[in-house]
């Protein structure tokens, strides 16, 4: 296993389109690291840049302490699980799993030993003989990790591998791919856009925007201290809330004024806003939705962060209930316990969570306070 | 109701039948034409109105046909033609093929343009250059030269583009990082994925190959050079000809090819219909 670095990396492709800017990252021995952002942030080409898929057009990439720029991808020790799984469909599973090894002209024992091994973690010591083709999505699935396993590579390299399978198999396959993080004590690199995916599996996450990374940090970072707008409203499901609003000072106050209602900050945001010189001016407030309380206990100890809004969309889902309302036009939603009862087109008072709330800059959108 | 639609339903049934039937001998006609051509006197395969059966069944004309032409060196030198041009198909094809569709190489597009106008122009236009450059090399009269047109195939090239268009990069890439270099991805990864599409070409090219009468007729003019069809061509006289020995020799070039059909009607049938040949 290995650590891995990428210093002042970037992309930039003939006709002048720049896919990834600045690129740094250090990722130490047995890291779990994600990289997540919409579709077209270049979080696959870093990726394949790390694969040697494609060319760095400047900066370094160095995997062990060795800078690998122009190094084969054969010869950069590394193994990549894809999307479309990309077996090769004239195989069996086994020829699959061996094939690399049969390459370096493995002896014949050893392959064995290998590819029996990664089928008895993978649980797919029965499907050895099948060709792809005879295989179920997870199978395949599970067959290019293992075909990835038998190489015993420094760094594992996965471009969204459980996009193709559907939400219940994708929620079994995140938990293998966890367990199996744990036990080969492996260095990760895992791309994908599914958040949750990012959240429950990554020891660090990477947030990209149009080739630049936005923020690196832990799952649980990203969520409570996002470092703009951008992070604050990817990480989190459903995502933050967020409406622009004027910043004043009443009574000695700081107070949010917004859609004909207004909230007081507490002492820290207030101070933090006035430092800034915010007060007097436009921001942003964002609040998640598991922050806006609605029960009578809530409503009274955050009396003064308490508004409006009129039910437009309940939804129920077991354990809690999704309440979706407007205000000013821009949708919000509420994570409620299910025991306050709501029905659609009630005028409710909910109240947020002072401690909670973020606010971001209205201009640059880099976040002043969380 | 569901009496109506159901005669309804088996009157179009019939009337599909009935087409295909026809169609069926429309198609055999001319085989059956030839076998009972073969067997019957000169008089008898130009009488007017026409006999369907021969009077007496004449296994002379095969005799015939056998004494006026070699036909050991006509089967064996069809088949060495046959076995190069779709070697030299598949092979170069598949090559060319997976170059157009997969690597990047300056002019590629150029040279893909060049391959499509080989396509589009009618094939006699190369006759006659390709004539001059064997002749002057003196490989007339050869197996060689017989092979010589079919060694690269524009529409091969082409075909075999499509089929490895077809297949996702990401294979490619992952026997790169597995380890293959350029060569072996091809030979062991890709190549293999387009298994039916060489097929099909090597079908196809055989079927052409074997019907192919212009060119050997042109460019192998010695008896025991010629193949089959050219062979077969020189029974037609220039005042008369004999119809049951030159449909017998027919019957006995068939052979082959029949027996071909036999082992391998799957391949023959998946050929045909992807090439869209006929």
């Amino acid at each position: 296993m290995a650590s891995v670095q990428l210093k002042n990396v970037c992309k930039k492709y003939p006709n002048g389109y720049e896919a990834v800017k600045d690129f740094n990252l250090d990722i130490a021995d047995k890291e779990f690291i994600i990289f997540v952002g919409p579709s077209g942030c270049g979080k696959s080409t870093t990726l394949r840049m790390v694969a040697g898929l494609e060319d760095i057009s400047s900066g370094e990439l160095i995997i062990d302490g060795k800078v690998v720029n122009d190094v084969e991808p054969k010869d950069r020790d590394i193994a990549m699980v894809f999307q479309s799984y990309a077996l090769y469909p004239h195989m069996t599973v086994y020829d699959n799993m061996a094939f690399s090894l049969k390459l370096k002209k493995t002896p014949k024992e050893e392959i064995d030993k290998a590819v029996r091994e990664a089928a008895r973690i993978l649980d797919l010591e029965k499907l050895l003989d099948r060709k792809p083709r005879a295989l179920s999505g997870g199978q395949r699935q599970r067959v290019a990790m293992g075909r990835a396993i038998v190489r015993n590579p420094k760094v594992f390299l996965m471009d969204e591998p459980l996009s193709n399978l559907d939400a219940k198999l994708r929620g079994q396959m995140r938990v293998e791919i966890s367990k199996l993080h744990q036990r080969l004590g492996s260095t990760i690199i895992y791309v994908t856009h599914d958040q949750t995916e990012a959240m429950t599996l990554g020891t660090r996450i990477v947030v990209m925007k149009d080739g630049v990374v936005q923020q690196i940090d832990t799952p649980q970072n990203l969520y409570d201290h996002p470092c703009n707008k951008f992070v604050a409203g990817f990480i989190g499901s459903p995502q933050m809330n967020m409406i622009l609003a004027d910043a004043v000072e009443e009574n000695g106050e700081v107070v949010l004024k917004f859609a004909g209602q207004q909230i007081a900050l507490n002492e820290d945001r207030a101070a933090a806003l006035k430092k800034g010189g915010y007060v007097g001016g436009k921001v942003v407030l964002g609040i998640r939705p598991s922050d806006i309380h609605g029960d009578a206990e809530s409503l009274q100890k955050f009396s003064k962060s308490c508004f409006e809004a009129e039910v437009r969309v309940y939804e129920m889902l077991g354990a809690e209930a999704l309440v979706y309302f407007d205000i000013e036009e821009t949708g919000w939603v509420a994570s409620l316990g299910t025991s306050q009862k709501v029905a659609v087109g009630d005028k409710i008072r909910l109240a947020m969570d002072t401690s909670k709330i973020h606010i971001f800059d209205n201009i640059t959108e880099k976040t002043i306070v969380d | 109701m569901s009496s109506s639609l159901e005669r309804s339903r088996k009157i179009r049934t019939a009337g599909i039948y009935a087409f295909f039937v026809i169609g069926c001998i429309v198609m055999i006609f001319p085989f059956v034409w030839m076998f009972l051509t073969s067997f019957k006197t000169v008089e008898e395969s130009m009488m007017i109105p026409p006999d369907i059966l021969p009077k007496s069944w004449q296994l002379k004309n095969f005799t015939d046909a056998m004494a006026s032409l070699p036909f050991l060196a006509l089967y064996k030198n069809t088949a060495l033609m046959v076995f190069w041009r779709v070697v030299c198909a598949v092979v170069f094809s598949s090559m060319a093929g997976y170059a157009f569709a997969k690597l990047k190489f300056k002019g590629k597009n150029v040279l893909f343009s060049l391959v499509l106008i080989q396509m589009m122009l009618p094939s006699q236009i190369f006759i006659t250059p390709q004539y001059q450059m064997l002749a002057k090399l003196g490989l007339t009269n050869t197996v060689f030269a017989l092979v010589f047109p079919g060694i690269v195939s524009a529409f091969g090239t082409f075909f075999l583009r499509q089929a490895y268009l077809g297949i996702p990069d990401e294979i490619a890439e992952a026997a790169y990082l597995d380890g293959c270099n350029q060569w072996q991805t091809f030979v062991k990864v890709m190549a293999p994925l387009t298994k039916a599409s060489m097929a099909a070409l090597a079908v196809f090219t055989a079927v052409f190959a074997y019907g192919d009468l212009m060119w050997p007729l042109i460019v192998n003019t010695d008896l025991n050079m010629m193949t089959l069809s050219s062979g077969l061509a020189t029974l037609r006289g220039q005042f008369s000809t004999n119809f049951p020995v030159m449909m017998a020799g027919s019957l006995l070039a068939m052979i082959p090819m029949v027996v071909l059909y036999l082992f391998f009607q799957k391949q023959f049938i998946e050929g045909v219909a992807m090439t869209g040949g006929k």
